[in-house]
């Protein structure tokens, strides 16, 4: 597999990575519903990687299978080689940010974070020392002897992952851990984030609803729909080459045209934009049925009249625009009646089109992501 | 804030009129200097020193405290366990049948209860007395006890007790360290409760006691039956003094716990509950 645009700083080269964790083929069914269904993931070691679904899909009944807090009716869970499957979780070297932080209400901060290194054992001044640590590391040393309950939304979190940080656990995995935060306090705590997983070199496992979070935080994305895992790859992957319609309309906005392969295997015919051509010939049948994805950042558009021939250019009216200070958003009305975005930047130049104008929008071949299902 | 009106100040009066009166008077009268007891003779402590030298009534208040704090604290971890029975084990089988056998002491007549324990007793061929009193009191206070801890369990999050697994702490240390710290106001309460119903227990008690355990209640109603005599007065009073000053220790060590930081109070809810059995 390979890696497109890996961070800085990130995992080692992608494909020589050890796998930490090995999900296989891992089936979670609550009465007749499967919560997830037949699932396999490899998690490498020193990677931050997110899971990426739909509330409900089965994001935190996979961590909870992990943590070992619900039993598999199926497949196997494996970490460093070893099969979990009769390690109870209290003896797994995994940890978990719970989404509600589940601190401890009746203990300080102090206490909370010292939990989980008391149970372990060691010497009194070693557990002062690595929590007095753990807290300069999240800012909170002025905190410790506070209650969760005196805390803001912001200090609660760092202390739940400070709690599972300083067991220095072979695997973090964190729920959710931004959701409950103000945006603001989010992109923050997402950098901080970012950095400490690069500071300790952990592997996160990290779970979230957000694919703008995803993006940023992670080295790679698993895409899950209803139990299962749609694709998994690097983020600027799963967002130029996504694998299917679901994964293309839920990573980021797309405009979808159905139509079917040409005879030449280089154009998709019948779409309501008309002919569309492509950049590379398709590896299917000519005549079978299959979609155009085109990012509406990818999208131009202008009142310019095409040229004689020109390909990849779809007349409409706009419908609506909605202004977003940076970019400006505009639904575009094709003859057949649907709806196209396209994103613009607003950064001077052309007029920018206005209501009920007509408008041209072209994209160049390359732009054209071909998806058979 | 709710407005105090007119209305309800009138209830609020009327139900503490309703309530304390009686024992208003009751702790009047055992001040009372006459020994006629519709007739007021002035202040006076007499009764209480009188009560002093009354060795069969210091003797059954002995007896009702010993049973009490023992039979207090049997149920309450014998309701304590069948509540985390009923609340963390899920469906299990018999788990309906469980639940009311546990429940069906609420709406018992006590002298059901207490017949069916003395024909126990008397089958068993176990001699009456200090320990069978203790063994019905506890079978009559652990159902309550598990009504109050049951209730505190269902809303308590489990995910804290996960997070203490999480972080490393085995299931019997994470019920020590997290849920009883937690779940001890309700724990607290229940024992307070126990302890209030096997003192003034009179039924359950007269069919279980044996010779040498007479209860302060069993004692007291003797006496009465032979007029009211003014010591009782002061016993009674004694006993109030006693009940109250233990529920304001247990709302007081409530309150405590939720200064330190734990959100779980005292309910009044978990109390009105049990108004129903
Ligand atoms: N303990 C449970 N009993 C029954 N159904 C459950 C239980 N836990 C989760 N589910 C169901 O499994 C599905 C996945 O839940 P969850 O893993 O929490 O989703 P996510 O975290 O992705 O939002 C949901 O439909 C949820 O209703
Ligand atoms: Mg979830």
């Amino acid at each position: 597999m390979h890696s497109v645009g890996a961070k800085p700083g990130s995992a080692p080269a992608a494909g020589t990575a050890r796998a930490l964790l090995c999900i296989e083929s891992l089936t979670k069914r609550f009465g007749d519903f499967a919560a997830v269904d037949r699932l396999s993931l490899d998690i490498r070691d020193g990677e931050f990687f997110a899971l990426l679904g739909p509330s409900g899909c089965g994001k935190t009944t996979l961590l909870r299978l992990v943590a070992g807090f619900e039993r598999p009716h199926a497949g196997r869970i494996l970490l460093d080689g070893v099969d979990l499957a009769a390690v109870p979780p209290h003896r797994r070297p995994v940890n978990m940010m719970f989404q509600n932080y589940a601190l401890f209400p009746h203990l300080s901060v102090e206490a909370n974070v010292a939990f989980g290194l008391k149970q372990e054992g060691l010497p009194r001044d070693e557990i002062a020392g690595r929590v007095a640590d753990m807290l300069a590391l999240v800012k909170l040393q002025h905190f410790a002897a506070r209650k969760p309950h005196q805390l803001s939304g912001g200090e609660r979190s760092r202390v739940a992952l400070a709690r599972c940080l300083v067991k220095r656990p072979r695997l973090l995995l964190l729920d959710e851990p931004l959701a409950a935060l103000d945006k603001k306090l989010r992109d923050a705590t997402r950098f901080e984030l970012m950095a400490l997983q690069r500071q300790l070199g952990l592997t996160f496992v990290i779970v979230t609803h957000d694919q703008g979070e995803a993006m940023i935080v992670a080295d790679r994305i698993g895409v899950m729909e209803s139990g299962r895992l749609l694709q998994v790859g690097a983020p600027a992957e799963i967002y130029e080459r996504p694998n299917s319609r679901w994964v293309a309309d839920f990573v980021g906005e797309v405009n979808l045209f159905a139509g079917r392969l040409g005879d030449d295997r280089l154009s998709v015919e019948g779409t309501a934009a008309g002919r569309l051509r492509l950049a590379a010939p398709v590896a299917a049948e000519p005549r079978t049925t299959l979609w155009v994805a085109v990012r509406p950042e990818r999208l131009r558009l202008s009142g310019d009249q095409p040229a004689a021939g020109e390909e990849n250019c779809v007349a409409g009216t706009v419908a609506e625009i909605g202004y977003l200070g940076d970019v400006s958003v505009y639904r575009v009305r094709l003859a057949d009646g649907s709806l196209v975005k396209a994103a613009a930047a607003n950064s001077g130049g052309a007029p920018a089109p206005r209501p009920d104008e007509p408008v041209y929008l072209r994209f160049a071949p390359d732009a054209a992501i071909v998806l058979t299902r | 804030m709710r407005r105090v009106t007119a209305f309800n100040l009138f209830a609020i009066v009327l139900g503490i009129v309703f309530l304390y009166l009686p024992i208003v008077i009751l702790v009047i009268y055992s001040f009372n200097a006459s020994r006629l007891v519709a007739v007021w003779g002035g202040w006076s402590t007499r009764w209480y020193g009188e009560l002093a030298g009354d060795a069969a009534i210091l003797d059954a208040a002995s007896i009702s405290l010993r049973v009490a704090l023992v039979a207090a604290s049997l149920a309450t971890l014998l309701g304590t366990l069948a509540a985390v029975a009923l609340v963390r084990f899920g469906r299990f089988r018999g788990r309906l049948l469980f639940a009311s056998m546990i429940y069906a002491p609420l709406v018992m007549p006590e002298v059901i209860t207490g017949l069916s324990l003395l024909l126990l007793f008397v089958a068993l061929a176990i001699e009456r007395g200090f320990w069978t009193v203790v063994i019905a009191h506890t079978t009559m206070a652990a159902c309550f006890v598990t009504v109050i801890v049951q209730s505190r369990l269902v809303d308590f999050d489990m995910s804290l007790e996960e997070a203490a697994m999480d972080l490393g702490a085995p299931p019997l240390r994470t019920f020590l360290t997290v849920t009883l710290p937690l779940i001890l106001p309700a724990l607290a309460a229940a024992w307070m409760l126990a302890f209030a119903l096997s003192l003034d227990d009179l039924v359950i008690a007269s069919f279980t006691t044996g010779p040498g355990a007479t209860t302060l209640p069993i004692r007291i109603y003797s006496e009465v039956r032979l007029g009211v005599k003014p010591e009782i007065n002061a016993v009674c009073s004694i006993f109030i003094a006693v009940v109250c000053i233990a529920v304001l220790a247990a709302s007081l060590a409530a309150k405590l716990t939720a200064a330190r930081g734990a959100p779980t109070r005292l309910r009044t809810g978990d109390l009105s509950r049990l108004d129903a059995g």
